[in-house]
């Protein structure tokens, strides 16, 4: 079997705060970190490896620096390694990156393509979708579990709302994962004494053939009006009372809104 | 000279730090509270190659550098001192000698069950009447046929409990003093081998230190590691080994306290400010910083000469003695920090203290390492 | 493409089992303002199987036209199906505006159409308005919630986005609301169909929605343990409310990731938001600032919830809240 992962590097938001003062994002000394879904989606495709043979390839598409996530999943696990980066992919929204990576993905034979259910600086999860459309496969997404019956089969559970779809699929197809699907490993430290001396290819607008009129931010249908920090809200009172006392201003605050 | 770290020691320091955190921190506090060796997180240690670090592929190690182990033993030890020994002892003791001055057969059979962590090792060297002097070892070895027939006694051995091979010390011909002892590989099971009394100890409660007792213990001649007579070179020269590992041990335990003192700081108030805003406690901070960072490059140099097959005794003597005392003073200072609330289990500076304290001792006391530092200087 | 030609703020309806989804009428609610300021029309597309006695309640919530594909393909939601109902129908009557609930089924659904029809999505909206050139203005939070976002989609239609459950409000129902029901017929591709849906697993996730839920007594790390969330419940009980958390008692196993307040939970915007011992990480903020009143109980009197709160007590929540709870029976 072979898979193809999609992984992306992503600052870690739980890290990220605002400049109270210029209301832009403090990036320095956030950590980058592959993105939480997508790690868990490299563990599932490294099980299925495991347990029926294949080769696992992991795309990124991103600046150079990304480089350090695919080091990353050689150490998890992977085979083989792909840097999708150019400039004139700068810019794109999840359209234009899904342009990009489909072209660079129909250069790549596989069954079983993996993405993320969304990451976590963008939490739109419309890469794996679109990507799937651009390349004519089902898409089965919010994947928490996954079987191959070794042939040509995927079985799959879908979380819903109120629980959960089971679905078939034939190979090839795009299952979207979510974070909770699979724990991910920790790198081995065999695979990490490894990792820098393997090759990780560099494609770029030359490898993949698509128009350049699809990429970028050229290629991108929405654009960002404007960006803010929240506008937050004024502070309401703040007591510092006993608990009888606090208890007192609750109730009185509670009626006062017709709640009781 | 370069003072960066590689991309490769990057990427490992990502991976040890998480697992430390999330599989090693949060037992921390109960296998020292219920003197508990922590099986489990040796189970898992073993897949990620944390058993081999510096053992090589074809032995079924990770193939890293000893600069990569002290990294990991470091991590390890800053969120819990009994998990950094476990690694130290079973890596520094038991398999590198193995790989040192092994045969291809005993690297074959041993090696690869030692690095994947089926298998965890050991050490026997310190007997009650030979612990600094280690000369006067009291344990013999007798050949009988095609075995070794070996008695006598060995205590403080860390893992002993949970081991299934150990490097021992026997004297192999009492006429020739330290050129009469020898080394021997023992393995667990083996007829008149067994487990003494497990101590009762101030810190890295998790580990289990047990006696080893050996009655008539019969180890065929196959399992004589090195050749005659040379074990206590062996011993000393794995000892250098050692410190390494425990140097960067205590290097853990000073940063794992300093951190969590840098935490309480900025939360606890008192005088309506927190008190990172007093001075005394910024000074206390500076102090302990500079004097960790000065201990982890001279372990990390140690390491590094270990790599280099250069004589490094007297570097991982300096390094495990900075380190150590570094250890003992930084983790006063952060309980200090901590107030009353460090005297107490609420907080982990108190384990940090106690833990510290055995990085003096074991594997060559403090007073030894001046001793080794010493020589090299007036030789 | 000729942007002029396509008009009208369309609403994808989603229905589970023949059930109208509140998302799909909070949007009409929305749909209904925006096609207000646009004087434009409100049309409700309702896909599913034996679901068009469902239209006029569409007419009723704001819906000036429903068109409404009955097909036994759309009797369960899979992606192709729909996407293949939904993109003809674009095709047909080219939408200017498309909102879709951002559910497991809209975010599955939306990001397929966007490719086939090579038009701009925008995803979890928390905010949607009419630019003064007329082009949607899309709102939503960014990079964990700490930035927010206006995206537009100037030069291709439709404008789609979709919206989580709870942002917006619906309309009052008024049954005297007069519409025109259609009918589309679309043709599938059955060969195109692809993965092949089993069987629908009803899990319990517990009790009800925090996400409908009127008042929510939510707990976070200052709660402690099982223990303290427990006496948050006979709160809720008291005050015929539900319980939610933040992620410090998901991740610790007190509840469920289903009762999770925040960016990587659900979104709520209840009557009353009563926060006890959530300091307030701007993750959880983010899910839960649009409440009606929030009153926030925390030790520490710097805590960020504050920032949030109509009123803030500064105090032991494990100590007020069962004196709340006794007081509340009296």
């Amino acid at each position: 079997m072979k898979i193809v992962v999609c992984i992306k590097q992503v600052p870690d938001t739980t890290e990220i705060k605002i400049n109270p003062a210029t209301g832009t994002l403090i990036r320095d000394g956030v950590p980058s970190i592959m993105n939480p879904d997508d790690k868990a989606g490299l563990e599932l495709a490294v099980e299925l490896k495991e347990k029926h043979g294949a080769t696992v390839t992991v795309i990124t598409m991103g600046p150079p620096q990304a480089d350090a996530i695919l080091r990353e999943a050689f150490a998890m696990g992977a085979d083989r390694a792909i840097l999708l980066t150019d400039k004139r992919f700068a810019g794109a929204d999840t359209l234009a990156t899904s342009h990009a990576l489909a072209g660079a993905l129909g250069k790549l034979e596989f069954d079983l393509l993996i993405t993320g259910r969304q990451a976590i600086d963008g939490d739109t999860a419309q890469v794996g979708p679109q990507i799937a459309e651009l390349l004519a496969l089902p898409q089965v997404t919010y994947l928490r579990n996954l079987s191959f019956d070794g042939k040509k089969t995927f079985t799959l559970e879908r979380e819903t709302e109120e629980g959960y779809q089971v679905l078939e699929a034939d190979a090839p197809c795009l299952v979207t994962v979510l974070s909770t699907a699979r724990k991910p490993r920790y790198m081995r430290v065999k695979g990490i004494v490894e990792a820098y001396q393997r090759e990780v290819e560099l494609w770029g607008f030359e490898q993949i053939e698509v128009a350049e009129e699809h990429l970028g931010l050229k290629g991108s249908p929405t654009k960002v009006f404007k960006a803010f920090a929240k506008a937050s809200k004024a502070p309401g009172e703040v007591y510092e009372a006993d608990p009888e006392e606090a208890v007192g201003i609750v109730i009185s605050k509670l009626k006062e809104k017709f709640i009781i | 000279m370069d003072f960066n770290l590689s991309k490769t020691q990057i990427l490992f320091r990502q991976m040890i730090q998480e697992f430390a955190l999330k599989e090693v921190k949060p037992l921390a506090a109960e296998i020292d509270e219920m003197e508990r060796f922590p099986k489990e997180t040796v189970e898992k240690m073993g897949p990620i190659g944390l058993m081999g670090i510096p053992i090589p592929m074809k032995y079924g190690g990770s193939g890293a550098d000893t600069l990569l182990y002290a990294m990991a033993v470091e991590e390890l030890s800053r969120v819990c001192a009994t998990t950094g020994v476990i690694v130290s002892a079973h890596t520094s003791l038991c398999a590198v000698p193995i790989l040192e001055y092994g045969s291809e057969e005993q690297k074959m059979k041993y090696l690869p069950k030692l690095a994947s962590g089926e298998w965890l090792g050991a050490f026997g060297l310190t007997e009650p009447n030979a612990g600094t002097d280690a000369s006067a070892q009291q344990t013999t070895a007798v050949p009988d046929g095609d075995d070794f027939i070996i008695n006598g006694s060995k205590i403080f051995i860390t893992n002993a409990e949970y081991a299934h091979v150990y490097v021992v010390m026997a004297m192999t011909d009492k006429s020739k003093g330290t050129k009469g002892i020898t080394a021997f590989i023992v393995e667990k099971g083996t007829p008149g081998f067994s487990i003494g009394k497990k101590e009762k100890k101030m810190g890295i409660r998790g580990s289990a230190t047990c006696e080893l007792i050996f009655e008539n213990c019969r180890v065929p001649r196959a399992n004589q590691l090195g050749k005659t007579g040379e074990g206590f070179g062996l011993a000393m020269k794995t000892l250098d080994g050692g410190r390494i590992g425990i140097a960067a041990q205590a290097l853990g335990i000073a940063q794992g306290a300093l951190s969590e003192t840098v935490k309480y700081v900025k939360e606890r108030k008192q005088f309506g400010k927190p008190l990172s805003a007093f001075q005394n406690t910024q000074f206390q901070l500076a102090d302990m910083e500079t004097r960790i960072q000065a201990a982890r490059w001279l372990v990390y140099r140690a390491a590094m000469l270990k790599d280099q097959k250069v004589n490094y005794s007297s570097e991982a003597a300096m390094a495990k003695l900075f380190a150590a005392e570094v250890a003992m003073e930084v983790t006063t200072r952060a309980v200090q920090c901590h107030g009353g609330y460090g005297y107490t289990r609420e907080y982990p500076v108190e384990r940090m203290m106690r833990d510290a304290k055995i990085t003096e001792i074991y594997e060559g006391t403090s007073e030894v390492q001046r001793m080794v530092i010493a020589a090299k200087l007036l030789k | 493409m000729e942007i002029s030609s396509y008009t009208d703020v369309y609403v994808f309806i989603e229905q589970r089992d023949g059930e109208i989804q509140g998302v799909s009428l909070e949007l009409l609610g929305k749909a209904r303002q925006l096609a207000n300021t646009l004087n434009q029309n409100v049309v409700a597309f309702l896909a599913g199987y034996q679901v068009s006695s469902k239209s006029e309640s569409l007419i009723h919530c704001g819906a000036d036209k429903v068109v409404v594909a009955d097909a036994p393909e759309l009797e369960h939601y899979t992606t192709e199906p729909y996407a293949q109902a939904v993109a003809q129908m674009i095709a047909a009557y080219k939408p200017s505006v498309l909102l879709i609930g951002a559910t497991t089924t809209g975010r599955d659904l939306g990001p397929r159409l966007s490719a086939r029809c090579q038009t701009g999505l925008t995803a979890d909206c928390t905010k949607l308005e009419v630019g003064d050139d007329g082009h949607l203005l899309m709102t939503r939070p960014a990079f964990g919630g700490n930035l927010m976002a206006t995206i537009v989609c100037k030069e291709h239609r439709p404008q789609m986005a979709t919206v989580r459950p709870g942002v917006m409000r619906k309309c009052e129902s008024d049954p005297n609301r007069k519409g025109v029901v259609e009918a589309f017929k679309p043709n599938f591709d059955q060969t195109k169909f692809g993965a092949r849906l089993i069987s629908n697993v009803k899990e319990d996730k517990g009790k009800t929605d925090i996400a409908q839920a009127r008042i929510l007594i939510s707990g976070g790390r200052g709660v402690g343990d099982a223990t303290g969330f427990e006496k948050l419940k006979e709160l809720a009980e008291v005050l015929k409310a539900e319980v939610s958390a933040s992620r410090a008692l998901v991740d610790a196993g007190v509840t469920d990731h289903n009762h999770q307040v925040g960016q990587t939970g659900k979104t709520v915007r209840p009557d009353l938001y009563l926060a006890c011992g959530i300091s307030g990480a701007i993750q959880h903020l983010a899910g839960m600032e649009e409440s009606d009143f929030i009153v926030a109980i925390n030790k520490d009197k710097g805590a960020p919830i504050f920032q949030v709160a109509d009123v803030g007590i500064v105090g032991d929540v494990n100590r007020i809240i069962p004196l709340l709870t006794e007081r509340l029976k009296r």
